[in-house]
């Protein structure tokens, strides 16, 4: 059985315009997966649907056997704290240190008592070192995070995303408010974490060679339809122009 | 286009300079108000504020009674807004767009809001003077009312400005809402919330004189007790006394602010 199979997944915010339209595909334990696409194609929308976020609207969306659509709250909530997000603009409590933010990532098991006094069990601080110390930020651990630059914010979320112990993280679009130095380390912490813990990656990507050089398969989408499906290798020139349609040759040239 | 959008936004300025002179020229002419004959009684009004509002040797004795009655307006106005603030904390993670538990709710929130913060804390005094007579309490209260209605707003404001985007974070990790409020949105927006009562226990000290006035309680039953009977320089130590008291706080609560912030 698939990790995450996503069937006939239909969304609109108005009446007017369908922002994903009869999405279908599967994704496997450990895979990397790229979703590429122009702006307003329904990346974000998509990765969305699969936490739930954002209601669905249409078709099904099954992850680790349990159907996201009609889970109740509580099972929802149990769902979620078994995919790990990562966002563009990292998301963290800017006041707050580093250390907090990771362990904010635990919230998902805690009781409402456990979690407003803040009661990490050892093992739970001991981790969240560990994790920080993996991406190489563990010398932050007790700043603020609105002191760190944004590269070393992003890390904070991954840690926050893996403290969670997913089986899958979502990352939308976590390279496209860095440089290219921070997104190479972004981009390769996030490889390491499927290649070396199996955890497997869903990740929307502006940049079209980013995709090709990291993931394992590629998703393209264009005006909330899938355009492309397969691997990264077999993405050619005419599919690009495809799903970002002519505009793209235009914006590279600049 | 663009060169032309310009344009028209610099002749639109003209005009509504125009326009704005227009309305007040003919307004002083409606209301027959002379702007030179005002500026011309200025000298002398000047003067009648030298002559009278002058503190005297004897007013001085006043001083403890008149201390008295001020502390008891800004504990009073302390009280009111804190008081306040905690009831606005509940309204305003109601309200925010971030935080609503549902639209009912939120829609309550807002509406209790804007209902109490659009009818003036004079307005407030008067009509609680009547269902809770000249009492402390109506002071209180009429102060309570105004500060709930504007902390409110202003609180969903600041949380929705602080923590849109660590609440969607948090709601990801599967962590419950209490979690959320406690570990996201008040860490987040508490310094501009403090920021926001400090303000507001300034602002209510000074619309307390008022309030006061209107209620017959604290410094501004002494001020017109003073007025009334025409006591002019016992008027005039009430004044400085409130003056150096809204100085003090202000000091005080700019000290705060730096800290937090």
């Amino acid at each position: 059985m698939s990790l995450l199979q996503v069937e006939g997944l239909g969304k609109s915010y108005n009446l007017e315009t369908k922002v994903l339209k009869d999405v279908n595909f599967t994704v496997e334990t450990g895979e990397f997966v790229s979703v590429i696409g122009p702006s307003g194609a329904g990346k974000s929308t998509l990765l969305r649907c699969i936490n739930r976020m954002v209601e669905i609207n249409e078709g099904k969306v099954i992850f680790n056997n349990l159907d996201v659509g009609s889970l109740k709250k509580k099972d929802l909530r149990k769902l979620r704290t078994d995919i790990g997000m990562v966002f563009q603009h990292y998301n963290l409590v800017p006041r707050l240190t580093v250390i907090e933010n990771v362990l904010h990532g635990r919230f998902g098991y805690k009781t409402t008592l456990q979690g407003v006094l803040g009661r990490f069990s050892e093992e739970e601080k001991e981790q969240a070192f560990f994790l920080l110390q993996k991406l190489g930020i563990e010398e932050h651990a007790y700043k603020r995070c609105d002191q760190l630059s944004g590269g070393q914010q992003q890390r904070v979320g991954i840690c926050r995303a893996l403290i969670q112990d997913p089986k899958l993280i979502l990352c939308d679009e976590p390279i496209a408010s860095l440089d290219p130095n921070s997104s190479k380390v972004i981009m390769d912490h996030l490889k390491s974490i499927t290649n070396d813990l199996g955890i497997t990656c869903l990740v929307n990507l502006h940049q079209v060679e980013v995709a090709q050089d990291y993931s394992d398969r590629i998703i393209g989408l264009r005006k909330g339809e899938i355009v492309f499906d397969g691997k990264s290798a077999l993405l050619r020139e005419e599919q690009i122009n495809h799903i970002y349609g002519t505009e793209r040759r235009e914006l590279i040239t600049v | 286009m663009n060169e032309k959008a310009m344009r028209k936004s610099r002749w639109i300025t003209t005009v509504s300079l125009i326009i704005i002179i227009g309305i007040t020229y003919l307004s002083a002419v409606i209301t027959e108000f002379n702007f030179i004959d005002s500026v011309a009684t200025l000298p002398k009004a000047l003067s009648w504020i030298f002559a009278n509002l002058w503190i005297t040797q004897e007013t001085w004795e006043r001083l403890p009674a008149i201390l008295g009655k001020l502390n008891e307006t800004i504990f009073m106005s302390i009280a009111a807004t804190t008081l306040a603030a905690i009831i606005s904390l509940f309204l305003g993670l109601m309200g925010s767009k971030t935080t609503k538990v549902n639209n009912v709710f939120s829609v309550l929130a807002r509406l209790i809001a804007s209902f109490s913060r659009n009818i003036p804390v004079v307005a407030w005094s008067l009509i609680l003077l009547i269902s809770f007579g000249q009492n402390s309490l109506t002071g209180f209260l009429a102060l309570f009312v105004g500060t709930l209605g504007f902390l409110t707003r202003a609180f969903i404001e600041s949380i929705d400005e602080a923590s849109q985007s660590a609440v969607e974070a948090l709601q990801a990790t599967g962590a419950t809402y209490a979690h959320i409020v406690n570990k996201a949105v008040i860490p987040q927006s508490l310094p501009q919330m403090l920021s926001w009562i400090l303000f507001m226990i300034e602002t209510n000290i000074r619309s307390a004189t008022l309030v006061g006035i209107l209620t017959g309680t604290g410094i501004g039953y002494t001020f017109d007790l003073y007025y009334k009977s025409l006591n002019y320089n016992a008027v005039a130590l009430v004044t400085f006394t409130i003056v150096i008291a809204v100085i003090i706080i202000e000091l005080i609560s700019n000290r705060i602010r730096k800290v937090i912030l």
